[in-house]
């Protein structure tokens, strides 16, 4: 009985013994915090200085005092490019490393493949990236730009501005752009613009023999009417497309490109001399002028060490996301995510750009929308911006299917698409 | 405009006349304009911040009639422009390093070198350098050299109005240059066929047979579309339809020489790979990092050389090779020699090769891509006609293909080396008995693939993002190029690479760049299926 007894405290004690420290690091001390971006792969390239940011932000919180009395814990794995492994890699976070919430993934792709895990086990997810819309989910929060947040605006600044009459809407061959051109094929034409007017052609990732396609762009604009260029084109294909178009004599003022997927850290590895002009639509860009701003510059490069690095629109993105998720867990009094999604709808902070971005009843989050030129030292020049915020806006008003749907996660309603036609929820709820 | 720029800008340039024109300012501040030239309205104006002052500067400084606004306004347009932010003096900056040597706009006296930050740029956007390029091409029209000339007529023809059109005729007269009186001959035909006498029209329209420029068929097809008058009408279908027919002609062979230069890529890309997987049958899957070794060595190379762009990119050809070529052998002696006959092994080993050099190229140069720039020599294009351009970087990589292959083949062929090579390949066992030292010409030859993948790197680098996928993009290109010519045959894989190209740039008007690479893949797995040693079978290779 006793030797059975001191057994059992035996194994108690080892127990206690292994896993002791393993929960202090896990439970109260801090909070975790997990970040799910590609550190190796062909994403790498962007996600890896989002996942800098990230812990650049830890850091700073924790500075501050951390939350709720606690530090705040990073908690980084590399999903590696890998479409299925982002969801494997979400499982772990959640499952193993009990996240508060995490922070991750570029491509829509990365995204719908984490969505079913986020959703099952209930947990957080910041987007950082802008994305095709056509979606809002209970998990997720869509910090980056909707189309109506980017694209649309895009698209009026060129027609108002800027006259364009004939439309190239060229994009990588995959779903954001694929979706972005066809909301934007509609906007068209709901405002008067014929089908000779607009030419669309989709390229493979990655490509690099644009000398056909540039010439096609070339003659489609040389029929007197004023052209312009939508590039939905993503990653490294741009940079053989712009040497491309200097090769084949295209300036920015014979024939703009707008580019949606075309940032300061896309262009600081190339030499812009020959783009000097073409332009960008984002919601936040580097050159702007706040005092905000030039302190998060001056916080990156003293974080990264590296006064050259620049900063970018998904940083900004996860800047307000992250802030956002703190303020909403103070409000909160818990990291709890159902606790965190009721008290964030609503919750207000300062962005880069001199404003404030909200979160939306349907998980994304207002925006300016700014027009930048293309200047030779790689930065943008902002010559246009709306005049107040952008609500994103999940389901694109030009699509049929998606017109009549509305996202809305206060409750009672709940709902990520709800149909105001047929007054039903349907899919996930 | 304000009193209160003013000064701002005149503080450093103390002039006598200057402060003249500085009193009268400040006891008629209501008037300004009757003192200041329209050249220093102009040089006032363009401190301002929004683009609508900054047009009315480019206005007034090109009717200004002072020498100086044509080197102002280029500057503008070029963006070396600033103003110094303390005194707001107009500067011209040049990047020197990490400062900006300054020189006084309008004093051109150099004035030292001064950080960025004391620097603001007069900023523009593309309407005003739209407008900035109107109006010096009106500048340029008599401009001495006929080569501005010409470009300042083809830059008008498409904004041509009745006013720039009397100008053009009246140039006319006094033209020397046979190619600048062709293009004033075209302003002024456009401006006849704007003519409301149908007489004057039909004149026109004689004038504007095959020609090519845009402005003319754009103007054709409204003038089909508006014209009442019959027999004009149909003049213009036949004048419209005579361009068409050499739009066509232009298009083709624009869509050939595409086709030509993508297929050069292509068999850059596989020629090496036909040294090593067709003489000596390993198939090594780390040939596309090979080719990556050779696009970061001339990135390397330039950053070794910083300023000489075009001798860093020439001597990065024979460096290339030499990376490339010791990286192949010394491969070969560690690994492949030992997996020779064992297909499988070999594609797995070199497969892990590829990985590993792909991240060590990560460590190194992090995983970012590297901007290779281009020579000037490289960048720009011929214009034939114009629709019809060749651009540079394209012809001289096709000469460069022309250049390697031809290289490769008299090595192949005429030099003693190449004859161990065939010899080895085609009998091993007799090639040693007869001397030669099969090892050592293995290793050679892999190496010699090796190296000219490595020399295909440094073209690549001019095409293509110079980064550590760079060679995945081309393995898969470079084995259907190989098999598809004929494994072992230096003739199919330039038959073959050319053919691909030429085919992938026909389709790809009809079907899209997706779906063409696609269809040639079909394709190509078809042909393979008819005819298994493809192009070229190589003939008595009894032993594989």
């Amino acid at each position: 009985m006793t030797t059975r007894f001191a057994a059992l405290l035996l194994a108690a004690f080892l127990l206690a013994g292994i896993t002791a420290p393993g929960q202090a690091r896990a439970g109260n001390d801090t909070i975790k915090v997990g970040i799910l971006h590609s550190l190796s792969g062909t994403m790498a390239i962007s996600e890896t200085t989002l996942k800098d940011t990230m812990l650049m932000l830890i850091d700073e919180q924790n500075r501050k005092g951390g939350l709720l009395g606690r530090k705040l814990e990073a908690v980084v794995v590399d999903p590696a490019s890998n479409w299925p492994l982002f969801a494997e890699k979400a499982r772990e976070l959640i499952e193993k490393d009990h996240v508060a919430a995490v922070f991750g993934c570029w491509t829509s792709v990365s995204r719908k493949s984490v969505l079913p895990v986020f959703e099952e086990l209930d947990s957080l997810l910041f987007y950082p990236v802008q994305y095709e819309g056509e979606e809002s989910s209970k998990n997720v929060f869509y910090t980056g730009a909707a189309p109506n947040q980017q694209a649309i605006p895009a698209v009026d600044y060129l027609m108002n501005e800027m006259g364009i009459e004939r439309w190239v809407l060229a994009g990588t061959d995959y779903v954001y752009p694929r979706t972005t051109n066809k909301i934007l094929e509609a906007y068209l034409k709901s405002k008067g613009v014929k089908d000779k007017d607009i030419m669309i052609n989709y390229t493979p990732f990655g490509y690099s023999d644009w000398q056909s396609i540039v010439a096609e762009i070339k003659k489609f604009g040389s029929a007197g009417k004023k052209t312009a260029v939508v590039s939905t084109i993503n990653g490294d294909a741009n940079v053989p497309f712009y040497k491309e178009l200097g090769n084949q004599g295209i300036t920015a003022d014979k024939i703009p490109v707008i580019a949606f997927s075309v940032g300061e850290e896309e262009l600081s590895g190339i030499d812009t001399k020959p783009l000097v002009g073409h332009l960008a639509a984002w919601n936040y860009f580097m050159s702007v002028d706040t005092k905000i701003n030039e302190d998060f510059i001056d916080t990156w490069h003293a974080f990264i060490k590296d006064d050259n690095r620049v900063t970018n629109d998904p940083m900004e993105a996860h800047f307000i996301g992250f802030n956002m998720w703190v303020k909403a867990v103070e409000k909160a009094g818990t990291t709890d995510p159902d606790a965190v999604q009721k008290a964030i709808i609503g919750v207000t902070v300062p962005n880069l750009s001199g404003g404030y971005a909200a979160m939306m009843p349907n998980h994304h989050i207002t925006k300016p929308v700014l027009i930048g030129e293309i200047q030779d030292d790689g930065q943008f020049e902002i010559v246009w911006r709306t005049p107040g915020m952008e609500a994103g806006d999940a389901w694109s008003d030009y699509l049929p299917g998606s017109r009549d749907l509305i996202a809305d996660w206060r409750e009672p309603l709940a709902c990520g698409n709800f149909n105001v036609k047929s007054g039903k929820c349907s899919g996930s709820k | 405009m304000t009193a209160i720029h003013a000064p701002r800008i005149l503080r450093p340039h103390p002039l006598p006349a200057a402060l003249l024109v500085l009193l009268c300012l400040l006891c008629l501040p209501g008037r300004p304009a009757a003192a200041a030239t329209p050249f220093d309205q102009g040089i006032t104006l363009l401190a301002a911040r929004d683009f609508q002052s900054k047009a009315q500067a480019i206005d007034l400084l090109a009717d200004s009639g002072d020498t100086r606004a044509r080197s102002i306004l280029t500057a503008l347009l070029a963006g070396r422009l600033f103003h110094v932010k303390k005194t707001g003096a107009l500067v011209l900056a040049e990047k020197q390093g990490r400062a900006y040597r300054i020189t006084g706009a309008l004093s051109g006296t150099a004035e030292g070198t001064v950080r960025k930050r004391a620097l603001r740029k007069v900023t523009i956007n593309n309407r005003l350098r739209r407008h900035i390029k109107a109006v010096l091409a009106r500048l340029d029209l008599t401009d001495p050299d006929p080569a501005v000339r010409l470009a300042a007529v083809n830059a008008m023809l498409s904004t041509l109005d009745p006013g720039s059109i009397g100008l053009l005729t009246k140039l006319r007269a006094g033209e020397q240059d046979p190619r600048v009186r062709d293009a004033l001959a075209t302003a002024i035909a456009i401006g006849g066929l704007r003519s409301s006498d149908s007489r004057t029209r039909l004149d026109a329209l004689a004038g504007l047979d095959g020609n090519l420029n845009p402005a003319v068929r754009n103007e054709l097809v409204q003038l089909i579309a508006d014209e009442q008058d019959e027999a004009v009408r149909s003049r213009a279908r036949a004048t419209l339809a005579s361009i068409e027919t050499r739009i066509a002609w232009s298009g083709l062979a624009e869509t050939l020489f595409f086709g030509l230069s993508t297929g050069s890529v292509l068999v850059l890309a596989a020629i090496g790979l036909a040294i090593t997987f067709g003489v000596i049958g390993v198939i090594n899957m780390a040939h596309g990092e090979l080719i990556m070794l050779g696009a970061y060595t001339s990135y390397v190379l330039q950053q070794l050389l910083p300023g000489s762009v075009g001798l860093a990119l020439l001597l990065s050809v024979p460096v290339a090779f030499l990376v490339s070529g010791g990286v192949g052998i010394v491969i070969e002696k560690t690994v492949i020699r030992f997996l020779y006959g064992r297909p499988l092994e070999t594609l797995l080993a070199t497969f892990g090769i590829s990985l590993i050099l792909q991240q060590a190229v990560r460590t190194i140069f992090s995983p970012l891509n590297r901007s290779v720039a281009s020579p000037a020599w490289m960048s720009g294009m011929i214009q034939v006609n114009p629709v019809l351009s060749l651009t540079m970087n394209r012809l001289t990589i096709l000469a460069f293909t022309a250049l390697v292959f031809s290289g490769l083949y008299w090595i192949m062929k005429k030099s003693a080396m190449g004859l161990q090579v065939r010899a080895v390949a085609q009998n091993r066992a007799m090639a040693r008995a007869m001397g030669v030292r099969a090892a050592r010409v293995d290793a050679l030859t892999f190496g010699l693939g090796s190296g000219i993948a490595g020399m295909a790197g440094v073209a690549l680098s001019q095409l293509t993002n110079v980064g550590p996928n760079l060679g995945q993009a081309y393995i898969i290109d470079s084995f259907l190029v190989v098999v598809f010519g004929g494994v072992g045959n230096l003739w199919g894989t330039l038959l073959g690479g050319l053919t691909l190209g030429v085919a992938n740039k026909f389709m790809e008007p009809w079907t899209g760049a997706v779906l063409a690479k696609i269809m040639i893949l079909v394709f190509i797995i078809l042909f393979i299926q008819k005819r298994p040693s493809g192009l070229f079978p190589q003939k008595g290779r009894a032993e594989a």
